[in-house]
């Protein structure tokens, strides 16, 4: 059980897939403009992570391994995510066109997130049976999430503060996530015991 | 043998994911389009057709659909555009045109001549008069929107900027102080 | 009764500067060379002139009629002539101009026929209507029209009645005189709102550095037989806010969307209970009142002013300093500097200040904010100004309202308490106000729309009534000849010849098809609504009218063919 737990924790927090392995770079400075569309960004991205760890399991274990196909696995992996990815578009446009419209561009480049092809990959890399690698991809999905609205949080108040002018907007911001990334290290080693 | 089942299983894959996609943009199909009406609320609803369309819901449904710039309703400002820009994720952009402050329209009653064409091209209803009765302009309704100004065959109409009173007057924005600093005596 | 007050958070001490004003007697201010009436001088609809220049008025003439319900008349303070009504400056920080009165004292001060009532023999809508022809407003600042406060709440039973006699600004006094000299009077006029609003008790709250106007008024209770508590509070400002000093007297808090009259509590000013009564048992409608007059001066002193009385001529009674540079309107924590020194003493007019810079230094530069939260602790109202002042300086309105920007009563606790001497109130009421402006944007927007779809609605209605006319015209014009055909038939006279092959030839012509589709269903509709007494017509009758049918017919001819051409050409 508490293998289970050490795997979730470390994913979110010590392993961030954002601020630790530098995966997802581009929603996580793309969209984190407004707390709102963090938020919608973080969910889509949790559902279509969640789900494509999921997928992607499957698909290598009882499609791929069994004929050797092991070498279909980023394009098998790419199809499955932007099917996904295409579902969750659809079901934001029906609740929320504003969200879409706010996330714009980013959100069927939720396919191209390192992030999403990167988590599947790693966890066959870890050998993960199927419950660990979903525990495996909500934990980083989570922790995307997280570090997405935070800061979110943090740009929203940049944005009323005085930054020199030629710092101001993705500067400023670059800045911010770089500090973030350190006060994360500070995680560093939460997930190993004994 | 390999490169086929290899094909076989990709086509499988593709086969089946296309029909979940196929299945769901029925079962999610968007009815109408609600981006409309938010876009709308943002426009000032001038109804001037500065923006090259017959109206405002015209221009938010071409904003919608992307075919139209946000930037092209002088009477919304560069505000309207920032809010535009916000809503939609976009860039914010400089107005196409110069923006102007806010105008009523004023009937010059002793030119009028009670043509009513000026009543017919009020988007508005702001204008009220009869035939060959002396037409006016209900200040508070006017938008401003210039319309009026063409069809006047006596040119009786002009445009003035909106007067501030006690009740639309607004705090400024609290500006800080710059003093210059005091000159040293030059030695 | 005594033993449970309540507290409200937050709050500040600033000196009070009161002793230099309750020395002397309160004075009458000496006629003013002239004075300008301003005619909004409450909340609500601007009153309607109804004096013209020239005309003699007489004090206490109603020269501005109450517009609306909301809304209070406006009298002429003294006898003499209207010289104009023009736009002049107001004591207002935008120093704009609105509309006022001009009127030239004659110096006989001869009132109108004053009618004093006996209240309690006037149903409760006559006092109310009584007191907004009196012009009786909320005298503590908001000038709230007071009738309009009057109305006891169908569904909340009231309990307490607040009376407001804290006045924790510092520098004013004139409630403290009002309440140590004109006691009885004021609490006659708080038994007037009593037997309007039939509350469960009445709470008289005073600041306790004010033992003097307490005894006067616990004085006055006794001697009336009243069962009012007079209670003294602790001074801390801003204890004299409606909401702080409900919280103080009952534990009430009142909350962010609703009223204190949906808690059962209704607030009034001594000053307002005071003019109630000399409105109702004097028939003097308000024009005068109580005005400190103190700072950078000689002789710190309350005056009674009538309203309209230019401040630079009512400052010059109690000699100010020569170093005077301005005058302050109201307190140092609310208070503003006046546009121009000449503007008219108003209703809201409790206060004057002789302003130099020995008395208030002027600020140091805005230094940044640190986030030391004391403003958060010191705002009564329980906000976080650091998190408001953060969003209105960047211009984020929509993050300001989340943090509750209406509920700031403007106090000033918060910048008199910054240590980066942030005018933190000056950045809530810009971030107000431009919120305020949006809403009406939005509200005029809302409109045009909704105007211009009724526009397009009913063009489009006219067009469709446009068509249905011509179709019908035609439609009547083929019926005609038809029923032409019909009746020279039924006559057995030589038919023309002429008449049908015109018909079958229209018919031909696909536009003139068309018409004849029209025309079929205007008949068929026409048949649908045939009138009721054409059910029991005999036969006669109906040969009768087809004959009147067929004579109007003929003598209509003559001018059916043009129409029919113009409708063909459309």
């Amino acid at each position: 059980m508490s293998h289970y737990i050490f795997i979730l924790v470390g994913a979110v927090l010590v392993n961030n897939v954002v601020l630790v392995k530098i995966l997802g770079l581009c929603p996580f400075m793309g969209v984190s403009k407004k707390l709102e569309t963090a938020y919608g960004m973080g969910a889509a991205t949790t559902f279509v992570l969640t789900m494509a760890t999921g997928a992607s399991y499957i698909i290598d274990h009882y499609l791929l391994m069994p004929f050797g196909l092991e070498y279909l696995r980023t394009l098998s992996f790419i199809v499955t995510i932007a099917a996904i990815v295409q579902l969750t578009e659809m079901v934001i446009a029906k609740t929320s066109p504003t969200l879409q419209q706010t996330l714009g561009i980013y959100l069927p480049l939720i396919t191209t997130n390192c992030a999403v092809l990167g988590v599947p990959l790693l966890n066959i890399a870890n050998n993960n049976n199927f419950v660990e690698s979903l525990l495996f991809g909500a934990g980083s999905a989570v922790g995307f999430s997280l570090v997405l609205i935070l800061f979110a949080g943090i740009r929203e108040r940049v944005e009323g503060a005085e930054v020199p002018v030629h710092f101001r907007g993705v500067a400023i911001a670059m800045v911010t996530a770089g500090l973030m990334a350190l006060a994360f290290m500070g995680f560093a080693g939460l997930d190993k015991y004994q | 043998m390999d490169i086929l089942l290899a094909i076989a299983i990709m086509a499988l894959g593709a086969v089946v994911l296309g029909a979940a996609l196929g299945y769901a943009s029925i079962k999610f199909k968007v009815e109408g389009d609600p981006l409309v009406e938010k876009i709308e609320a943002i426009l000032p609803q001038t109804q001037c057709g500065q923006c090259s369309y017959p109206g405002c819901k015209p221009y938010a449904e071409a904003i919608a659909k992307g075919e139209a710039d946000i930037n092209l309703c002088p009477p919304g400002g560069m505000e309207g555009v920032q809010r535009l820009a916000d809503l939609l994720g976009r860039e914010v952009k400089p107005l196409e045109a110069e923006e102007k402050p806010k105008q009523v329209a004023i009937i010059d009653e002793q030119t009028c001549i009670g043509c009513t064409l000026c009543i017919q091209a009020c988007p508005v209803d702001a204008i009220v008069g009869a035939a060959k009765q002396m037409h006016t302009i209900i200040a508070p309704l006017c938008t401003g929107c210039e319309l009026c100004l063409p069809p006047c065959p006596v040119e009786c109409i002009l445009m003035a900027p909106v007067s501030e009173t006690i009740d639309n007057w607004k705090w400024k924005y609290p500006v800080v102080e710059i003093k210059p600093a005091a000159l040293r005596d030059a030695a | 009764m005594l033993a449970s007050l309540f507290r409200f958070k937050g709050g500040v001490k600033p000196p009070t500067h009161k002793a230099e004003s309750t020395g002397r007697p309160i004075a009458p201010a000496p006629l003013p060379s002239r004075l300008v009436v301003p005619l909004h001088q409450s909340i609500g609809g601007t009153p309607k002139p109804v004096v013209a220049a020239g005309d003699r008025v007489l004090k206490g003439q109603l020269i501005g009629e109450a517009d609306g319900w909301i809304s209070a008349a406006v009298h002429a303070p003294t006898s003499g002539t209207v010289r104009e009504i023009a736009m002049h400056v107001q004591p207002h920080p935008s120093g704009l101009d609105a509309l006022c009165v001009v009127i030239e004292p004659d110096g006989k001060d001869e009132w109108i026929e004053r009618q004093p009532v006996d209240y309690r023999l006037l149903p409760p809508e006559e006092v109310r209507e009584r007191l907004q022809q009196a012009g009786v407003v909320g005298l503590g600042g908001a000038v709230f029209p007071t009738h309009g406060k009057l109305n006891p709440s169908k569904t909340v039973p009231m309990e307490e009645l607040v009376i407001n006699g804290a006045e924790c600004e510092p520098f004013i006094t004139c409630d403290d005189l009002l309440m140590r000299e004109r006691a009885e009077e004021v609490v006659r006029g708080i038994a007037i709102f009593r037997d309007l609003l039939q509350p469960n008790k009445v709470l008289i709250g005073i600041e306790d550095n004010k033992p003097e106007a307490a005894a006067a008024m616990r004085a006055a209770v006794d001697a009336l037989g009243e069962p009012f508590f007079v209670i003294q509070v602790p001074t801390l400002y801003p204890a004299g806010g409606a909401k702080q000093l409900i919280r103080v007297l009952t534990g009430k808090e009142v909350p962010a969307a609703k009223r204190s009259t949906d808690l059962g509590v209704q607030c009034f000013n001594v000053a307002t209970a005071y003019t109630a009564w000399r409105a109702i048992a004097h028939g003097e409608p308000v024009v005068s009142r109580l005005v400190t007059v103190t700072g950078n001066v000689h002789e710190p002193r309350n005056y009674e002013v009538l309203i309209g009385t230019p401040m630079d001529e009512l400052l010059k009674l109690a000699t100010p300093h020569p170093d005077t540079d301005g005058i302050i309107m109201g307190g140092p924590m609310m208070g503003f500097l006046v546009p121009d020194i000449h503007v008219p003493v108003v209703k809201a007019t409790n206060c004057l200040i002789a302003h130099n810079d020995r008395l208030f230094p002027p600020k140091a530069p805005e230094m940044p904010c640190i986030r030391c939260g004391s403003c958060a602790e010191a705002c009564p109202h329980e906000l976080q100004p650091f998190e408001m002042y953060w969003f209105a300086r960047a211009k984020n309105f929509g993050k300001t309202q989340e943090y509750a920007i209406f509920d700031c009563i403007e106090c000033g606790c918060c910048s008199y308490v910054c240590p980066s001497r942030i005018p933190l109130v000056q950045y809530f009421r810009f971030a107000k106000s431009e919120i305020w402006a949006r809403e009406r944007e939005k509200n005029a927007a809302d409109g045009a729309k909704d105007r211009f779809e009724f526009k397009q609605f009913r063009e489009d209605r006219e067009k469709a009534e446009k068509a249905e006319k011509l179709a019908k015209a035609a439609a009547a014009q083929a019926a005609k000849k038809a029923a032409e055909a019909a009746a020279a038939a039924a006559a057995g006279d030589a038919a023309p010849a002429t008449e049908a092959p015109v018909a079958v030839g229209a018919a031909e012509d696909p536009k003139k098809a068309a018409v004849a589709a029209a025309m079929a269903r205007a008949k068929a509709q026409r048949e649908a609504a045939q009138p009721k007494n054409m059910d029991a017509v005999t036969h006669e009758q109906e040969r009768e009218m087809a004959a009147i049918d067929a004579r109007r017919e003929a003598a209509g001819i003559a001018d059916a063919p043009p129409a029919a051409a113009e409708k063909k050409a459309d």
